[in-house]
């Protein structure tokens, strides 16, 4: 038995310790927000934060994240980064097809979190793991500092 | 909430069978028995496009497929305005398959070519006025009064008195109502939504990882199945040793196909896993020898023979001969793979009677055709639910419905509804590439440095040969979607021969977003370039000299000029490169700003684009849709190539298949022009362009010339 605690739920899983918690997130939690990319860390689609940490979920064994709280984008909402965030975000018209948009957004809450004034450099260097095939970087870059103002506002949490 | 309403969502599926409610039948034009049975407090059903609920909910079927273009926004735009409807109180549901929904122009349900707006330009505004004349007779006949003194505004009828009802108090008395059959549409002037810029009436969801996606499909009973696919294009079973496979736990099912051969488990690890340990010897077939060197030196000698002729004025070879100043180059683009960040899959429930199958297409007609040839069912008894995209760009619009197809022979097969997921090989692995290209030119200039002569041979696999668009496509052994941007070839310039080779290769090829485009505005528009710069001229000033008759592609070329500041003097160390392009009914010209470090690396800082598509819809869409063409392009121009070797596609994943990341993205402006021709694409005119501006300012900054995509730094080390 794996447990796992997975947007303030806690799981108790029979499932191969080797299977990535992306795979465990979709097929056994039914959880489908998180979505699969590339399975070797080079999209980002799959991120999730484990204990705040943004991380690839499809690169992640599920046994290495036993007794760890996960944040998938159905649970996002409950931090004030994460809904400054989707809110910035729609407001920016950011997604296209929007599969990537899941991560994106995931990637960048982790950032606010840790970093709420982050410059063009800083999320250069947080996002450019997460592909987007439909070219919305350049909304990413200004929703994601529309979120910061948002925050430092304190509105619209 | 306008959050999208769609038909197959997992709700629905759990109930298993269709809900019916209010409906009030008999007024609906065409509507699709599928669709009619599936309402749910639908009180006014003009057509199969609207319905009207009692509670002022204004649904609108949309018949095309998103996948990014916005279609699920700027499709209903058009209802809504000539509806008079609350924008507020629009959602969206995606269309069954049913002929009252196929392509107005191509007589299929599908969604491609940069169309969607401009086919369904008057039908939807008929659609939407339709439905207000019905909801102002309703309210006319329920006070008594001359509609004539009655006005429909934002979901509410008016009458001069004052009196108003709601179009969710009228709904059910509105579809009693005769529709119109001569329906006058609004004067553009009084346009309050199409033309507006509009959020995207689907971003909440896509951003809250409730919006479904093909991938996120579920069926009661399902398994997830992944396929081991031949390594070789073509190649079939020799021998297979599934023990190994089957021994993994969740494995519940091994089964052949012809595409390969499927495990079927509980979910994906467990189908990855025995799929990994299955034993399979494979006969490779004929293309077991096939690589793209050989095929670059084979296209490199059919250049130099005369092709099939897509184009002919005047006397090439004499003006050839007679021509102060000969250019003679060749130019070469890759392979190159969609890679649409979903990859591909496909849900499908097969039963004795019927087929139900949850899939992201932008080719529903095709697919449910498939779908029916392989299950033996009549194509009435194949139901496609269109879920989102995860990006298309032309790779979910197969004519061989490879994806679709393999998905219904593994649930044929296993007897069990089932998922099959591409893994991010296989679908990098998969074909149905965007065709390699090789052209040669040999152009010429006059004493004052005129371009008088233009011969251009194009070599590289048709796309639509063996298929059924073959007949509509090509005509006379030329595939339009070969030469198209290049036997349509602007420039005044009096000599001109484009011919074609169509070589047959045992590698699928498709459309990739722009499709011909993709590679003619690279070769026609650095060819320019390089002909501006022989005779000495400004590139942007000897275009103009030669587009005097298409003032279309004079307006974006000077807009884009003027707002780049074309000619003005640049930061130490950059450039700016032009190139202007007709594609899809649209024009753009781009401009790039760019830079290449002593090491050859490109980095692309800003673009700006001009754009005239003609009566448009929804600006932001516009917008938007230059950005990703630009970065897609970019993609291209910078990194992506697909390669074969021994038959092998050397590429995997995103690793070894390079596509733009965001600290590569420049910044991009986009201008519009306004006026009122017919509306043309948007989709896919932004990338042509692009990838002739970057290398034609890379030029500038290295005195080299980029004759072959993508760039390849070891080449641009400069001092
Ligand atoms: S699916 Fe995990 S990084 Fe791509
Ligand atoms: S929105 Fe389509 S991949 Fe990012």
């Amino acid at each position: 038995m794996i447990h796992i605690e997975v947007n303030g739920k806690r799981h108790d899983l029979d499932v191969s310790p080797d299977m990535p918690l992306l795979w465990v997130i979709r097929d056994y939690l039914k959880l489908s927000g998180t979505k699969f990319g590339c399975g070797m860390a080079q999209c980002g689609a799959c991120t999730v934060h484990v204990d705040g940490e943004p991380t690839r979920s499809c690169v992640t064994p599920v046994s290495s994240v036993s007794g760890k709280k996960i944040t998938t984008i159905e649970g996002l909402d409950a931090s004030g980064a994460g809904r400054a965030v989707q809110e910035a975000w729609t407001a920016e018209d950011v997604p296209q097809c929007g599969y990537c948009q899941s991560g994106q957004v995931m990637q960048a809450a982790a950032l606010l979190a840790q970093n709420p004034q982050p410059t063009d450099a800083d999320i250069d260097a947080s996002l450019s793991g997460n592909l987007c095939r439909c070219g919305t970087y350049q909304r990413i870059r200004k929703a994601v500092h529309r979120a910061a103002g948002m925050m430092a506002k304190g509105g619209k949490r | 909430m306008k959050g999208i309403i769609n038909i197959s969502r997992r709700d629905f599926l759990k109930t298993g069978a269709a809900i019916s409610g209010g409906l009030i039948l008999g007024l609906h034009l065409n509507l699709p028995e599928s669709l009619a049975a599936g309402q749910q407090a639908a009180a006014l059903v003009p057509n199969a496009f609207v319905r009207i609920g009692t509670d002022d909910m204004v649904t609108i079927i949309v018949n095309h497929s998103e996948m990014g273009q916005g279609v699920y926004t700027s499709l209903p735009m058009l209802v809504a305005e000539e509806l008079e409807a609350d924008w507020k109180k629009i959602r969206v549901e995606a269309a069954p398959v049913d002929p009252v929904y196929n392509h107005t122009a191509f007589g299929m349900q599908m969604t491609g070519g940069s169309t969607s707006v401009w086919s369904e330009y008057d039908r939807l505004r008929k659609v939407g006025a339709a439905a207000r004349e019905m909801l102002i007779a309703a309210a006319a006949e329920t006070w008594k009064v001359n509609r004539k003194g009655c006005r429909a505004e934002k979901g509410v009828v008016i009458h001069k008195s004052g009196k108003r009802l709601r179009y969710g108090q009228l709904a059910e008395k509105a579809a009693a109502m005769p529709v119109p059959s001569d329906i006058k549409l609004k004067d553009p002037q009084k346009y309050r939504i199409v033309g507006r810029p509009t959020l995207r009436i689907d971003s909440r969801e896509k951003v809250n990882g409730k919006a479904i996606f093909g991938l996120d499909a579920s069926v009661s009973g399902m398994l997830t199945a992944v396929v081991a696919h031949p390594p070789v294009f073509g190649g079939k079973v020799k021998s297979l040793h599934a023990e190994k496979a089957r021994a993994v736990a969740g494995v519940k099912d091994i089964v052949q196909v012809p595409s390969g051969v499927a495990v079927l488990a509980t979910g994906f690890w467990p189908a990855l896993t025995g799929r990994d340990a299955l034993e399979i010897v494979w006969d490779e077939g004929p293309n077991a020898k096939l690589s793209t060197s050989g095929l670059r030196e084979q296209y490199a000698a059919l250049a130099m023979t005369p092709g099939a002729v897509a184009r002919k004025e005047g006397s090439v070879d004499t003006a050839l001969a007679k021509a102060a100043k000969r250019l003679r180059v060749e130019y070469e683009v890759p392979y190159l793979a969609h890679a649409t960040m979903e990859p591909l899959n496909c849900t499908v429930d097969l039963r004795p009677d019927s087929c139900e199958i949850w899939v992201g297409t932008q080719f529903q007609t095709v697919d449910r055709n498939a779908a029916a040839a392989i299950s033996g069912l009549k194509p009435e008894q194949v139901r496609i639910h269109t879920l989102f995209l995860g990006g298309g760009f032309g790779r979910r619009a197969n004519p061989a419905s490879d994806f679709v197809s393999e998905a219904v022979h593994v649930a044929k097969a296993a007897k069990a509804p089932v998922k099959v997921i591409w893994t991010r090989e296989n679908d990098m692995r998969g074909g149905y590439y965007r065709p390699l290209w090789y052209d040669r030119i040999e152009a010429g200039l006059d004493e004052k440095g005129g371009p008088v002569v233009w011969k251009h041979t194009i070599v590289g696999q048709s796309i639509v040969a063996g298929t059924p668009f073959e007949k509509a496509l090509a005509k006379n052994g030329i595939d339009n979607t070969s030469v198209e941007g290049a036997a349509d070839l602007p420039y005044a310039i009096p000599n001109i021969l484009v011919d074609l080779h169509s070589p047959s290769v045992g590698v699928p090829v498709l459309w990739w977003r722009s499709v011909g485009h993709s590679h003619t505005a690279f070769v026609v528009e650095s060819l320019i370039d390089e002909l501006a710069h022989e005779a000495k001229k400004d590139p942007y000033e000897f275009r103009r000299g030669l587009l005097a008759k298409h003032s279309r592609h004079l307006g974006v070329l000077k807009l884009a000029a003027g707002k780049a500041g074309w000619g003005t003097p640049m930061p130490e160390g950059r450039a700016r490169g032009i190139a202007v392009h007709e594609s899809f009914g649209s024009y753009v010209a781009e401009v790039a700003e760019v830079s290449v470090s002593p090491a050859g690396e490109v980095r692309v800082h800003r673009v700006v684009c001009a754009v005239d598509c003609g009566e448009f819809v929804n600006p932001a869409t516009i917008r938007a849709q230059m950005e990703s063409a630009v970065s897609f392009g970019l993609s291209a121009v910078l990194h992506s190539e697909i390669t074969l070797e021994g038959g092998r596609v050397r590429q995997s994943n995103f690793h070894d298949y390079k596509v733009l990341r965001l600290n590569e993205m420049p910044e991009v402006e986009v201008h519009i022009v306004h006026n009122s021709e017919k509306p043309g694409g948007i989709g896919e005119p932004g990338v042509p362009p692009i990838a002739p501006a970057v290398c034609n300012a890379i030029f500038l900054l290295t005195g080299k010339r980029v004759r072959r995509l993508p760039v390849r730094p070891e080449d641009l080390r400069h001092a």
